[in-house]
């Protein structure tokens, strides 16, 4: 594996996305996938998105190319690329942004390839839609990006079509799509879960040259952290549609903040380092129809419980600086002085102490 | 190397041994739908597991690992082969002694959402064992049905539930409480925890881990995932394309990978250290179809050390160190004491 090449912190924000919302309006009420979500992307750097399923990251990255149908809506917020608002421009602009400038790749590339037209034709038309290119210089591209990702004999292999892939050549394709005009940015959401572990490491190897070869910045969305460690520069954990912590990539590892994220990366078994037991976080995801008052994550959180906190379930922690370029959403970092009755942590375990 | 898990009576007994097993599944084509070719799903394989170990079997998708599982309790009847249940051949049992065998051999499928009967309170759903094994009265099974969601952490009045009222986590403990609800001396964990969030994952692995220790259950660990296999097995067996290419204690085995293969997927593996540079052996192209698997060593075509021997000679299983055996021709100069 090439040493990562590590990207200037200094350099402008591309996309900025604030207080996005996006909720589904269902029979049973209003699912809020996504409830405030603040996050921005530097040129040139991997942001990792990283959260379990169902926390909102999918629709977090559907929002920003503006992909949401009924029932769901965007209800507010601002997705801010390179200066304008793409929530704010009309649909038939938003057509010429995708696969143009922000592109996307997805989870299960066979059913993302159109099944009736051979590879070459879809990826040739990529072309015809953005650039009005003639069919055969447009061919003899497509056949120059299928090289470009890896994928032996193209000339021939253009001609196939979906079914006669793997899923990794399968995801080559959609890589090779996404990549045909080299955008600014590419939105990988889950791009490697449904691959086996060597094709994976293949697909990623690809999306870090392409990244350090153009420039091209990445939001990796992925439930791994694994992927996060090898991949990202920057990471925003998601939580119940909330981003709960959001920091450099290696300092996650070395000192993560949020009682959230610490458990998340104690429960992974990591090869090499058998432990006997695992750390589990207890209970599972709220209802994001029926989200707790206060902090989320407040039901599950083992932290609250030690210091005794009572602030937590009632009033909800603000993504917030706990340190330069370390935002976390937790009151253990927030001054909640004026609340009514927050216990004091030496207090909160002297009691603890007392019961049987 | 890895001691085998300490006996309660001290000895180190054989459970299960499966001896050259082999399943081919044919492929119809054509108008007279005439077999035209097979799937080499599982090309003679030999393991045995120890009482009170986990096995773990780890691979890619379509190399075999689950049809091992699933021959191995006659869900699909082998092509040839033996396996021997504590000495006796599973594959010869036919009626009532078949049917008593499989109380002993219980499995717990990948995805707690489609193994479990929508319409049947989960209660029901793990009697039906009891039931078809026509096991006690109604009200001893009601309490062997307590006993087992007590076992995997839920509790009694959960058994009136439906399946859509628990979450994936819930879902598998019950998957694994319909297993435990026979008591089994044997139980196939088919990717028990691949369709679950990590913090969920961990959760199951740990229950694993008690029951095992609590009840003193045998296990083959079916997964892809060789960090959750590692922390899990005692001793693991790795397969590609239908054949087993190493096994070997799992301390062994992830310090001393003898084999291109395993030595491959451990570098693949995405490590949560940030901090970490590792030379990474990347492999090549796809792997090969079952229906045509190269010839001599399947690995060949892929393999960063290949030579010309390996495409015409199949490497068999060979033991390199004590209780660590490998299928390469090459592999000899990765062995560290």
């Amino acid at each position: 594996m090439a040493i990562r090449k590590r990207k200037p912190n200094g350099s402008a924000p591309i996309l900025e996305v604030r207080n996005l919302t996006t909720y589904f309006y269902t029979e049973d009420g209003v699912v809020k996938a996504v409830d405030g979500v603040d996050f921005f992307v530097r040129h040139g750097e991997v942001l990792g998105l990283v959260g379990e399923s169902g926390c909102g990251k999918s629709i977090t990255s559907l929002s920003i190319l503006r992909l949401i149908d009924r029932p769901g809506e965007i209800v507010a917020g601002e997705v801010v690329f390179e200066g304008d608002d793409l929530l704010k421009k009309p649909m038939a602009d938003m057509v010429d942004i995708r696969g143009d400038r922000i592109s996307m790749i997805f989870q299960q590339p066979k059913s993302s390839l159109n099944p009736v037209f051979t590879i070459g034709d879809q990826i040739v038309e990529v072309f015809e839609i953005h650039e009005q290119a003639d069919k055969e210089a447009a061919w003899e591209k497509a056949v120059g990006l299928l090289r470009l990702v890896g994928i032996a004999d193209p000339e021939s292999k253009a001609h196939t079509y979906p079914h006669q892939l793997s899923g990794g050549q399968a995801q080559r394709v959609m890589i090779a799509m996404a990549m045909a005009l080299q955008p600014e940015l590419l939105i990988a959401d889950e791009p490697t879960t449904a691959l086996d572990v060597t094709i994976q490491a293949q697909i990623l190897d690809l999306i870090r040259e392409l990244n350090e070869a153009t420039g091209t910045a990445v939001i990796l969305i992925t439930h791994d952290l694994g992927l996060i460690a090898e991949m990202a520069d920057r990471v925003a954990v998601m939580y119940a549609g909330r981003i709960v912590e959001e920091v450099e990539v290696e300092t996650l590892f070395k000192q993560a903040l949020h009682p959230y994220t610490q458990g998340l990366i104690d429960s992974i078994p990591v090869l090499g380092a058998v432990k006997e037991r695992l750390n589990t976080i207890p209970g599972g995801v709220p209802n994001l129809i029926d989200l707790p008052p206060g902090c989320r994550f407040a039901p599950r959180c083992r932290a609250r419980e030690e210091y005794g906190l009572s602030i937590c379930t009632e009033v909800e922690p603000s993504l917030a600086e706990a340190k330069p370029g370390h935002k976390v959403r937790c009151w253990l970092y927030e001054d909640h002085s004026g609340h009514d009755a927050p216990l004091k942590p030496r207090e909160a375990k002297a009691r603890k102490k007392d019961r049987p | 190397m890895t001691a085998l898990p300490s006996q309660p009576n001290g000895r180190n007994s054989k459970l299960v041994e499966v001896r050259n097993l082999v399943k081919y599944f044919p492929v119809r084509g054509g108008v007279l739908q005439q077999v035209v070719a097979h799937v080499q799903a599982v090309d003679d394989v030999s393991f045995e597991i120890i009482e009170g170990e986990t096995l773990g079997l780890v691979g890619e998708s379509g190399c075999g690992k689950t049809t091992v599982g699933r021959t191995m309790l006659r869900l699909e009847e082998p092509t040839s082969g033996q396996v021997l249940f504590s000495g006796v051949d599973t594959l010869s049992l036919k009626g009532d002694d078949l049917k008593r065998l499989r109380r002993e051999m219980q499995i717990v499928f990948q995805d707690p959402f489609a193994s479990l009967d929508p319409r049947l309170p989960i209660g029901e759903s793990i009697a039906e064992g009891l039931i078809i094994h026509g096991a006690g009265n109604a009200r001893e099974r009601y309490a062997q049905v307590i006993e087992a969601l007590g076992r995997v952490g839920l509790e009694v009045y959960h058994a009136n539930r439906y399946p859509h009222e628990f979450s994936g986590g819930q879902r598998q403990r019950i998957g694994i409480a319909r297993a435990l609800v026979m008591s089994p001396r044997f139980i196939v964990l088919d990717e028990p925890v691949s369709a679950l969030d990590v913090s969920i994952q961990a959760e199951v692995l740990n229950i694993l881990k008690e029951l095992q220790d609590s009840m003193g259950l045998t296990y083959l660990f079916v997964a892809h995932n060789l960090a959750v296999v590692e922390h899990i097995s005692d001793r693991v067996a790795v397969m590609y394309l239908g054949k087993i290419v190493e096994v070997a204690g799992r301390a062994d085995l992830f310090h001393n990978p003898l084999h291109p293969y395993t030595q491959a997927l451990m570098s693949a593996i995405p490590m949560p250290d940030p901090t970490l540079k590792r030379d990474r052996v990347i492999l090549k192209g796809d792997v090969p179809s079952p229906l045509n698997p190269p010839s001599g060593c399947r690995f060949h075509p892929r393999c960063p050390i290949a030579e010309e021997r390996c495409s015409v000679e199949e490497p068999l299983l060979r033991e390199l160190k004590p209780g660590h055996t490998v299928a390469c021709h090459f592999a000899d100069q990765f062995v560290m004491s």
